[in-house]
């Protein structure tokens, strides 16, 4: 059986795509990247995975493996990866595109996923809990995403017996995701209220109404680039348009007002936003060392930049492509070897100098 | 914003913060280090709290534990409630708050008192409203016992009475192809 192998290959084919969340083609992409929801699930059958025997973990992933392939998906061919196979390179590559999670990608065990070639969903079996269905839209389309996964799931329940109790719903291993177990998710970016010195504000009211804020890699993660994913705690005692509804009820007002606080910069500060972007633009462009956050930083204010018309010669695409390829598993993998901290820094300025320069020249992407 | 990662009683050790015993050992989990807090219930509650009132803080099981001790449970009072165990899997509660995750299905059931007013902390409510599966809705109960019996061939195994892991991976296999 070659399938690792097979694997490998095409997981490399994904270094030349940009993955459906940087895709920035969605409504309002200007403000929100993506949005993803998922639902977590469980088999009535066996105990969850913290109490999971070794035997059952694999009968777990070889069950769900054959179910959830049986499933026709009109986003597009779905490939299996074996996640327990993969070095740790690959795993840190498909975190880095958001397939899996770090718990799945550090995890232990028989475990997988299941994507599909748009990238726009993927099924981790044997993470926190036996199934975890994700779906990915580019631009704010909750309706859109919610609509992909509850056909899905309705498909995969007509395959396997879910955990589910009359009262308290799906049952999941962490009491925090029983009932519906979705989460709604938006990722947004918020330059002009993190430079304006409004979010902890917005954050707050936000809470208030039980939506929570996180960095762009979920829990713990570090609010990289600007970049926060709103999405709701409530999992119990609403229904999943409720909740889908409260996440499209609120991330207009978010968007209005990271508009206003753009507006304001434009109107009060012109020269020195203007000077910022230019700046961030310019260190991108000839930097001989420069790290992943400041990357992600300096990127930010670029995206701004075009989308306030003060940077016109670099399309977006290009940059949202950024994001992702100078990531530092991204990074090593286009280059083909594995690099330290400190030559990674390197290789990414120099990746940087010739993107960007590329799409200035119009050479042809030789330096 | 960080998340107390784990909770769990131990004895004979001294409050960092004061002179109480430390009956709440807390380990931090952050970028991959791990930090140990020893601190007495009082210490512990304030500790546990103290996030709350942060932008955009996510639940987490230890706040609402925190929360459960905050309305008047007392470290005894958990202690007690730490050795009952689910029939099923066999975690104890005390395992569960330990790692902060259930250990089957059938612990929804076995520890209903325990986990309603923590459900009811986290999430406001107590009974669904949404979805249902397409199959199976009403028969998680039953297809727990596969899991029980599973657990108990395997020990069976361990004790090396072979017999009864005989009957039991018979029994196992009917369940199975009867559910199919």
């Amino acid at each position: 059986m070659n399938a690792p192998e097979r694997n490998n290959v095409e997981l490399n084919d994904l270094t030349n795509t940009t993955g459906e969340w940087l895709r920035g083609n969605g409504p309002q992409a200007d403000i929100v990247m993506s949005t993803r929801i998922r639902l977590a699930r469980n088999l009535a059958e066996f105990p969850f995975i913290s109490r999971a025997s070794d035997q059952d973990r694999a009968d777990i992933e070889k069950l769900l493996r054959d179910r959830v392939l049986r499933i026709q998906e009109a986003s597009g061919e779905l490939l299996y990866v074996n996640v327990s196979d993969l070095d740790r390179l690959d795993r840190q590559f498909l975190v880095e595109r958001q397939l899996i999670s770090r718990e799945h990608a550090e995890a232990q065990g028989a475990r997988g996923v299941v994507i599909d070639s748009g990238e726009r969903i993927s099924l981790m079996i044997n993470e926190e809990d036996h199934l975890r269905i994700q779906c990915m839209h580019s631009g704010l389309d909750v309706q859109g995403a919610w609509e992909q996964i509850d056909r899905i799931d309705d498909l995969i329940s007509e395959q396997v017996n879910y955990a589910f109790h009359p009262r308290l719903g799906y049952l999941t291993a962490c009491p925090t995701n029983v009932g519906t177990g979705v989460r709604v998710s938006v990722l947004m970016h918020l330059p002009a209220l993190v430079l304006t010195r409004q979010l902890d504000k917005v954050f707050r009211s936000l809470q208030k109404i039980s939506l929570a804020v996180r960095g762009l890699y979920g829990e713990g993660s570090q609010a990289m680039g600007d970049f926060y994913q709103i999405s709701n705690q409530q999992t119990l005692g609403r229904s999943e348009k409720e909740l889908v509804d409260q996440v499209t009820d609120v991330v207009p007002a978010l968007i209005h007002y990271e508009r206003e606080a753009r507006d304001f910069l434009i109107k009060e500060s012109q020269q020195t936003l203007h000077d910022q972007v230019s700046r961030a633009y310019g260190i991108l462009r000839t930097a001989q060392t420069i790290s992943s956050e400041e990357t992600m930083h300096l990127l930010s204010k670029v995206r701004m930049g075009i989308n306030l018309g003060l940077i016109a010669d670099l399309p977006m695409l290009t940059l949202n492509e950024l994001f992702i390829r100078t990531q530092p598993a991204h990074l090593q993998k286009i280059s083909g070897v594995e690099l330290n901290t400190a030559d990674r820094n390197i290789e990414r300025a120099r990746f940087l100098r010739r993107y960007l320069n590329r799409e200035e020249d119009g050479n042809g992407g030789k330096n | 914003m960080s998340a107390p990662g784990r909770i769990c009683l131990r004895a004979a050790m001294k409050c960092q913060k004061c002179e109480r015993p430390a009956t709440f050992h807390i380990t931090e989990l952050e970028g991959g280090k791990h930090t140990e807090l020893h601190l007495c219930e009082e210490h512990a509650r304030q500790y546990l709290t103290q996030g709350e009132g942060e932008p955009g803080a996510a639940p987490t099981i230890a706040g609402a534990l925190a929360q459960q001790l905050a309305v008047g449970q007392t470290a005894e009072e958990l202690a007690r409630l730490d050795q009952r165990s689910c029939p099923v899997c066999g975690i104890t509660f005390y395992e569960f708050r330990n790692q902060g995750r259930l250990g089957c299905p059938h612990d929804y059931v076995a520890f209903e008192k325990e986990l309603e007013p923590l459900i009811a902390n986290i999430h406001g409510e107590t009974t669904h409203k949404g979805k249902k599966p397409k199959r199976g809705a009403g028969g998680t109960q039953q297809r727990t016992e596969l899991i029980r019996m599973r657990r108990e061939m395997k020990e069976s195994i361990q004790q090396e009475n072979y017999e009864r892991a005989k009957e039991l991976r018979d029994e196992i296999k009917r369940v199975e192809e009867a559910k199919e």
